[in-house]
């Protein structure tokens, strides 16, 4: 089949798209968009998250077909067209979040998503918004800083209408 | 050729007008840290060239068995396969191995694990190549398993590699067993008269997998010399080529391999995986060969910690003296040798851990079975003995009711002690004091899922109790627990192991501006040694600019990243090198400019920020005006001070470099009713010798603290007694999310070691010791539980 999308702003089209790709198939091998990576095709790991049409999902879930006319957003979209890093990708390395950095691009768009809807978390918003996303390297302690960072350098986004969506349950 | 390169150089600039800084001591950001947070890094699952075909591997689904014939008549008939390939193909060597080639490249007349390589595909889709190798047709006999050390050692029990020819063969008690090393000092005997107090236990390992992320993969290109080149995520470039050349027919030189973005490693890298399939392939089908493993295959793909089971006597006196420690460690390695024998080592020497016992008769057991292969893993041998003797002190401790960690401070070692090996440690070893400073920090609130919210009514955070959003509790029937541990490592290759490094350095104008270029082979796996070379080029050659050029073998090995050794080793060839280069650029300028400025003949003159200074810090010339048009270019080997093996009786010997040791308290809040367990803190103290990157440092320990505690509570590949894996994803191979690991402070002590680089000591391996038995001793503070077992699941927790 063929498959239409636009990725990061730009319209893409692939051609004789097996039913059985997933997303993920397409953007790294028939796009040339290796950025989001590929570590248990499975969903558990989030090292294939991108952003469909502003919701995170996992690229190696979705199949192929369901993406087509949708707008995806990839790590390779988060920096200015002049190379000037996204907070998000500053904070990471500044706070030394990237050691193999095969997590790192899912869990930027995690991150992303988190900061749009939650300006300022509190730790346990993000550590509920990240524990999709596996890194086996860094032990998240510099990846919490990262996130921490890269909220205090974010401007207040007009109030939220869902917060962190968890919230404290009362006691009766 | 359209062929997406690997990883480019990455050159770092320490910023204009910072002369050199960003040296030794600070944390520089990494050089290839932009390219990674851009998606730009190329990772060795992203290669790519115009012309490549797809490679898939059939994989044996018996743990043992005979294989009666393979046919490959059908698979050849799938349209867009180009080749398939099984043992009868192979041009040269058939067998290939880290220690002892005992690991056939694909199964010959007989398969000893689930998982093991029969046959080969390459095809023009990936998808294409699975539905091909699914239509090979082997002809299997199922075998009798061996599964532990009782049915392999059994009389009757089938010998797994009954031509076995290695050094160890002749001295192991039956031909299933890979190597025994006992470490025997003292008398035990006779002390154990002297004990007043006597502990026992038997623990048991699982066995743990490294888990990285970025999966086994690489490309490999056929070249027009009949070589191949190999771009590949590895963890040691040179023996991964020392052991493909006999495979593929060719001489070393006609295989190079070039460092393709690896995605963590933590020994599992450390054993061929696709290398040789991807090369074989490649030269069969004269085009360039892609293989990825799929996270399943990941599983079988590569070697894993070794399982193990422990038992373990120790005397004390009544005032908490050890006098004898005995214990008996069993090592599962799995069908084939992989670095067994080295693990048995470990264990052995560093069995009864960082205390001074007068006697101690130890013996370490590594097996042959049918189970995965095992190898080398963060820890390497260290981990399973630190989870057994760090219980048996805690045990002794409530024997003798004695504070846990005053029993460990009583008996701790120190600069000077004999270990049970007859080694001296001869550089600080701080025991005492890391387990002072874990001791000392202020414990977290206790029943932190309780707060007031604005309203200043009590509410209950559910995602601070154990079993989170889940729902399970709110806090009826949670317990908190403390516990501590401390290990000890060995940093480097041991027992005789000739370890070394190769450094190239070049120092050149670049545009009007002095720029270093560091080659090396040394395996970037994620944990930033290509952020420490070019920190110590800057202190070592005052120049900011520096390119680290990437890995390959036309420079010399750098040996394995494992061990915690690259810091050490390559760094050290780093240095080396550089203060070579620098004596050469004072002998330039000596020459150029002695004449006009006497200055040039101190004795101590010093390169910084871009020029050459005096001693009393006076510019003498810039480093532009010395080398002009010259580029100074060398290439040196680092070795780090002989060992030699242990003795084969008694263990004694010099066998280690150099020790680490890393302390860590956890605290844990347990729901004893459902048995779920929630890490609330993990704190840690290490001895790092000199901090070169502090950012680095702590970032390396608290990624080992969390595979600790993956150990500890969650992570454990399952093995039936049929020798196959019944958890091989990641929705059933748990590993730490970052819900599963709590806040981890770090101390950091850095006492020089006088015989390292900088007075540094490795760093990675020592934190994902402790953690593990930290965290079930505060399980067990909590429960009462006497837990001889990790990971500790929810079944041996709970009440009745
Ligand atoms: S690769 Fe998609 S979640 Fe792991
Ligand atoms: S940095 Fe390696 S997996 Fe996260």
């Amino acid at each position: 089949m063929r498959l239409e999308l636009t990725v990061n702003g730009r319209p893409h089209s692939a051609d004789d798209v097996w039913e059985g790709e997933s997303l993920l198939y397409v953007l790294r091998e028939r796009l040339g968009l290796p950025g989001s990576k590929n570590a248990c095709e499975q969903g558990e790991c989030g090292s294939c998250t991108v952003r469909m049409d502003g919701d995170l999902v996992c690229a190696c879930l979705v199949a192929a077909g369901q993406a087509e006319g949708a707008e995806i957003r990839t790590v390779e979209g988060m920096a200015d067209p002049d190379g000037q890093l996204a907070p998000l990708q500053a904070a990471f390395v500044e706070a030394g979040a990237v050691q193999c950095g095969f997590c790192t691009p899912g869990l930027l768009l995690a991150a992303e998503e988190l900061l749009e809807r939650v300006p300022r978390p509190a730790d346990a918003d993000i550590r509920e918004a990240l524990s999709g996303n596996l890194c086996r390297c860094t032990g998240y302690e510099n990846i919490l800083d990262a996130v921490r960072l890269a909220a205090t350098r974010t401007p207040d986004a007009p109030a939220p209408t869902r917060t962190s969506g968890l919230t404290p349950e009362r006691r009766p | 050729m359209g062929v997406v390169p690997p990883p480019a150089g990455l050159t770092q600039r320490a910023g204009a007008g910072q002369g050199t800084e960003g040296g030794v001591g600070t944390s520089p950001q990494r050089p290839d840290g932009v390219l990674k947070v851009t998606g730009e890094f190329a990772y060795s699952s992203d290669l790519w060239h115009q012309d490549m075909l797809w490679g898939h591997t059939l994989r044996s689904p018996h743990a043992h068995a005979e294989i009666r014939a393979i046919d490959i008549s059908e698979a050849l008939t799938v349209p867009g396969v180009h080749c398939v390939l099984t043992h009868a193909d192979l041009p040269a060597a058939t067998h290939y191995g880290l220690e002892f080639q005992d690991q056939p490249v694909l199964a010959v007349d007989r398969v000893r694990y689930q998982g093991e390589p029969v046959a080969l595909v390459a095809a023009d889709h990936p998808e294409t190549a699975r539905r091909a190798a699914e239509r090979i047709r082997v002809d299997y006999v199922p075998l009798p398993v061996v599964h532990d050390e009782a049915s392999a050692t059994a009389p009757e029990a089938p010998v797994l590699h009954p031509d076995r020819d290695d050094h160890h063969a002749e001295h192991v008690p039956h031909p299933n067993v890979v190597h025994v090393q006992p470490v025997v000092s003292g008398d035990v005997e006779a002390a154990r008269a002297e004990a007043e107090v006597v502990v026992r236990g038997s623990y048991t390992v699982g066995m743990q997998d490294q888990a990285f992320l970025g999966p086994e993969s690489g490309l490999a290109v056929p070249a027009e010399d009949g070589g191949v080149d190999l771009y590949v995520a590895t963890q040691w470039l040179h023996v991964d080529q020392r052991q493909l050349a006999p495979v593929l027919g060719l001489p070393p030189e006609r295989v190079r391999l070039t460092l393709a973005g690896v995605g963590g490693a933590f020994g599992a890298r450390e054993d061929l995986s696709m290398q040789a399939h991807a090369c074989l392939l490649a030269l069969r089908a004269d085009r360039p060969v892609k293989m990825v493993y799929n996270r399943y295959e990941s599983f079988f793909g590569h070697v894993h910690r070794h399982p193990a089971r422990l038992t373990y006597e120790h005397g004390a006196t009544r005032d908490g003296r050890l006098v004898y420690v005995t214990g008996r460690i069993v090592l599962d390695g799995g069908a084939y040798a992989s670095s067994s024998p080295a693990v048995v080592g470990n264990a052995a020497s560093l069995g009864v851990g960082p205390y001074r016992v007068p006697h101690v008769a130890m013996e370490a057991v590594g097996l042959y079975t049918n189970n995965p292969p095992c190898g080398a893993m963060r820890g390497f041998g260290a981990v399973q003995a630190c989870f057994a003797y760090e219980a048996q002190m805690d045990k002794l401790a409530a024997a003798l009711g004695l504070d846990p960690v005053e029993l460990r401070q009583r008996n701790a070692l120190s600069q000077g002690t004999a270990l049970p090996t007859g080694q001296r440690v001869d550089a600080p070893a701080p025991v005492a004091e890391l387990l002072r400073l874990v001791k000392a920090r202020p414990l977290p609130p206790e029943r932190p899922w309780e707060a007031l919210d604005g309203g200043g009514l009590p509410t209950v955070d559910l995602r601070a109790l154990p079993g989170g959003l889940a729902n399970t509790t709110h806090g009826e029937g949670v317990v908190r627990g403390v516990g501590y541990a401390v290990g000890i490592k060995n940093v480097g290759f041991s027992e005789g192991f000739d370890d070394y490094s190769t450094a190239r350095v070049r120092l050149a104008v670049t545009a009007g501006e002095p720029q270093v270029t560091v080659h090396t082979a040394m395996a970037e796996v994620g944990q930033g040694g290509v952020t420490v070379h070019a920190q110590i080029a800057r202190t070592e050659l005052g120049v900011g600019q520096v390119s680290i050029l990437p890995a390959d073998t036309r420079v010399g090995s750098a040996g394995s990243t494992s061990a915690s050794r690259q810091t050490y080793m390559t760094g050290g060839a780093v240095r080396n090198t550089c203060v070579a280069v620098r004596a050469e650029v004072l002998r330039l300028g000596r020459e150029r400019f002695a004449d006009q400025h006497p200055g040039w003949s101190d004795a101590e003159l010093r390169l910084s920020d871009g020029a050459v200074l005096a001693e009393d810090g006076t510019v003498l010339a810039g480093l532009a005006e010395v080398l002009g048009d010259t580029a100074i270019d060398l290439e040196l080997e680092f070795r780090h001070r002989p060992t030699e093996p242990f003795d084969r009786v008694t263990g004694q010997g010099f066998g280690h470099v150099q020790y680490s040791f890393c302390a860590h308290r956890a605290v844990v809040d347990v729901d004893v009713e459902l048995g779920l367990v929630k890490v609330v803190e993990l704190a840690a103290a290490q001895d790092v010798g000199r901090a070169i990157n502090p950012q680095a440092v702590r970032g390396q320990i608290h990624g080992g603290s969390t595979q600790g505690l993956g150990l500890a509570v969650l992570e454990e590949i399952l093995v039936g007694p049929d020798g196959t894996i019944r958890n091989p994803s990641f929705t059933d191979y748990l590993i730490p999310t970052i819900l599963d690991t709590p806040p981890m402070p770090v101390d950091v002590l850095e006492l020089a070691d006088p015989h390292a680089p900088y007075g540094l000591r490795g760093v990675g391996e020592a934190p994902t010791l402790s953690a593990t038995p930290a965290i079930v001793a505060a399980i067990r503070q909590a429960t009462g539980l006497d837990l001889t077992r990790v990971p500790v699941r929810p079944e041996h927790l709970a009440r009745g």
